[in-house]
């Protein structure tokens, strides 16, 4: 028995639901002939076949609208919204990804959005609408690792594939991992074995390091994985200071660490807690005593602290839009989005984008929108990797991450900056292939493809 | 064990913290205590505050100025909500009270939310208080220092109109018998029109004076009524001299309790609160069966 979000007469209701679908499609054997879909040798799983008949196909978009992380949620859903009119249109950008034609495997993309509110409770009910109304052939989106859990264990439950949108937590393709779930943002371990050894280049061994760590999964997670990495270059914890979720004044935390001791300050408070904490610091004079990082820096971090603080931070994010010079679909993806939404896309818009084309290659390799084909195609994509955004990316088969470079970026002085949203340098695009921990080593086991 | 010159910080810092606090509070005491309705739209209303001073001190460039203009807008604010609203609200139960006043958190959040996006807007600290000042014992920002003296300032001109002036007498024996008040030739009604438009405003005086050191957000007043919770329950529901003590206390413990380890700050905070509500419900200053 597998522990529900859903309060028990949701998950009953929707049983029957799937069952009568079930029953409608054995009544039709008329459409397993459809070719594309294979369903002569398949029983149906999910939504398959029913959500792949007809000319188009229906994705499930679930992204906070409200709530903490809203900002990143509207451009986490301006990044779909790209990719879908784009395939849906063919042309220049998706030939280039590789995709044939229009749409995937020649069928429109029809999608809906709901806002989740930043709880999982209230994404997981409108996925599991999509999914029983809208026969929705593969479910995506979240701004936060509890988010993109609770969706995980639906997908697997209700055999439909889970592009998980953005989430950071070891425990997403760690404890939580599921055979229908695939993650495409570099996971807490990835982003410290990337950032470490820049930080020790630039400042050195043996450092004094006080940590800021929202009292929360993602938070200790990253603060084990970063204080774990920098323990072989002799790093010390000098102080940890944690803080629960969704705390504004940080005045006590900060003045213990600004008397700690510590030559550098990792930040690892997320969204509006890391602005509000990354303002105070600089009030409290810690960003002169010391140097800060932040692991994971929020989307629209530079811009919300303002005055400059962000200024020689060092720290990774999935995708930053320079990244355009580098690769050539990063490019027509920046472009494209600036073009429609007059900003340059964060990296919630890129990971809605990316994941979306991944998806629609997958399918194309499979021939077939039936679920263990996909799953298997994006497990097999290491001997075949897709060309994306971030060059050639490969899901590992053992956890579903993607094995994808690590973006370590340091904040620009004002003068450096050559348009009001250049706020940061690359520093080095780290390769991902050996940031990954040992796929066993946070616990995961894929559940069954059928 | 941390070191004394630590824990002298600290406890400096709790000072600060519970003027803060204070502050924030003594908008929803005073609306609980006289008026006997509990404002669930007191975050939202401090979340107001901070977008009124971003837009005033930064179109003009002058934090005071947005203290003064962004001061009225929140009575004018204040006067509308209670005319519309609260005045239908009296006297239905509490439940209806607690209702109405959560949807109007929702509709200003939202609104917020549609004008200005979700994304955290900044707030510069005036230039008269910037940077950090050095106490010998400490280094601390300015600004902050600054705030306790406002603070400090802004609590004892609320205490005298409330409580000093014939509007909180008249205010309070409306509460008793709003009938009788109005036989004897006073209008209750305007009394409780300005007892409410002055809780708004020192929500919104809360929210602008906060708003250079947190991120201002829509959804950043969602702590803040909830902290004011604890601290009105520590000083007494209803109390506006509560609502101080209850303040410094609340910013004391979270501060001091830092000092050894911030994980249990919030935690202690609580424990006291209900270690509190055992011994002694009705708070430190709040007389029993008040509200």
């Amino acid at each position: 028995m597998q522990v529900s979000d859903r309060p028990d007469g949701v998950s009953r209701r929707n049983a029957l639901r799937l069952g009568l679908g079930t029953v409608g499609a054995l009544a039709l054997p008329g459409l397993a002939s459809v070719p594309g879909l294979a369903a002569e040798t398949h029983a149906p799983v999910g939504t398959w076949p029913a959500g792949a008949q007809g000319d188009s196909v229906f994705i499930g978009i679930t992204t906070p609208l409200t709530g903490p992380y809203s900002a990143d949620g509207k451009d986490h859903q301006l990044g779909y919204e790209l990719a879908i009119a784009e395939i849906n249109a063919g042309g220049g950008t998706v030939a280039k990804w590789g995709l044939k034609g229009k749409g995937v495997l020649g069928k429109q993309i029809r999608y809906a959005i709901t806002d989740t509110e930043t709880k999982p409770n209230v994404a997981v009910q409108a996925q599991t609408r999509f999914i029983s109304q809208n026969k929705a052939i593969m479910i995506s989106g979240c701004v936060a690792s509890s988010t993109a859990v609770a969706l995980e264990e639906l997908a697997q439950r209700e055999k439909v594939l889970n592009m998980v949108g953005a989430s950071g937590s070891n425990a997403t393709t760690g404890q939580d991992c599921q055979r229908y779930a695939f993650r495409s943002q570099p996971s807490a371990y990835m982003v410290s074995k990337a950032l470490v050894p820049v930080l020790v280049k630039q400042m050195g061994k043996a450092l004094k390091v006080a940590y800021l760590t929202p009292d929360y999964t993602y938070g200790h997670s990253l603060f084990d994985s970063i204080s774990g990495a920098g323990k072989a270059d002799g790093w010390t914890v000098v102080s940890n200071q944690v803080v629960p979720l969704g705390t504004s004044d940080f005045s006590s935390a900060l003045l213990n660490i600004a008397n700690s001791g510590a030559q550098l300050f990792v930040n690892i408070a997320f969204g509006a807690d890391a602005v509000a904490s990354t303002k105070q610091a600089g009030q409290f004079g810690v960003l002169k005593k010391m140097k800060m990082t932040a692991p994971n820096i929020s989307a629209f971090q530079a811009k919300e602290v303002g005055g400059g603080l962000m200024e020689g931070v060092y720290g990774t994010m999935d995708f930053w839009w320079t990244l355009e010079d580098k690769y050539p679909l990063a490019k027509d993806f920046v472009q494209a989005f600036h073009k429609k939404n007059n900003y340059y896309p964060r990296w919630d818009a890129h990971i809605g984008y990316a994941q979306t084309y991944v998806w629609a290659l997958a399918v194309e390799r499979a021939n077939s929108f039936y679920p263990p084909d996909v799953i298997k195609a994006l497990e097999a994509s290491k001997s075949n990797p897709f060309d994306s955004t971030l060059g050639k990316v490969w899901y590992r088969a053992e956890d579903h991450q993607l094995v994808r470079p690590v973006p370590v970026l340091v904040g620009k002085v004002a003068s450096a900056m050559k348009n009001p949203e250049d706020f940061y340098e690359l520093v080095e695009v780290v390769p991902g292939e050996p940031l990954l921990p040992p796929p066993d080593m946070f616990g995961c086991h894929l559940g069954a493809y059928t | 064990m941390p070191s004394g010159a630590l824990l002298i910080a600290q406890a400096f810092n709790g000072l600060a913290l519970g003027t803060l606090l204070a502050l924030v509070s003594s908008g929803l005491t005073i609306i609980l205590g006289t008026l006997g309705v509990l404002n669930f739209a007191h975050g939202a209303l401090f979340m107001l505050g901070a977008y009124v001073i971003f837009v005033i001190a930064g179109q003009t460039g002058s934090f005071v100025l947005g203290l003064v203009v962004g001061g009225v807008f929140m009575l004018l604010a204040g006067v509308f909500i209670e005319r519309v609203v609260i005045r239908l609200f009296y006297a239905r139960p509490a439940e209806d009270q607690i209702l109405v006043t959560f949807g109007i958190a929702i509709v200003l959040i939202e609104a917020v939310r549609a004008i200005f996006g979700g994304a955290s807007q900044h707030v510069d600290v005036p230039s008269w208080a910037e940077g950090v000042t050095q106490l010998g014992f400490l280094i601390y920002p300015t600004y902050r220092l600054a705030l306790i003296g406002i603070i400090a300032v802004l609590l004892i001109a609320l205490y005298i109109v409330l409580y000093r002036t014939s509007v909180g007498l008249v205010v309070r024996a409306g509460i008793e018998d709003a009938r009788m008040v109005g036989i004897l030739g006073i209008n209750v009604h305007r009394a409780f029109l300005l007892v409410f438009a002055i809780g708004v405003l020192a929500a919104g005086l809360a929210g602008m004076l906060y708003a250079p050191i947190v991120s201002v957000n829509p959804d950043m007043g969602a702590d803040f009524l909830i902290e004011s919770f604890v601290v009105i329950v520590i000083g007494g529901l209803g109390s506006y001299p509560g609502a101080v003590v209850g303040g410094i206390i609340a910013g004391e413990i979270i501060s001091i309790t830092s000092a050894f380890n911030s994980a249990y700050s919030q935690v202690m905070l609580y424990a006291v609160m209900a270690l509190l509500l055992v011994l002694r419900p009705q708070g430190l200053f709040g007389a029993e069966g008040r509200v």
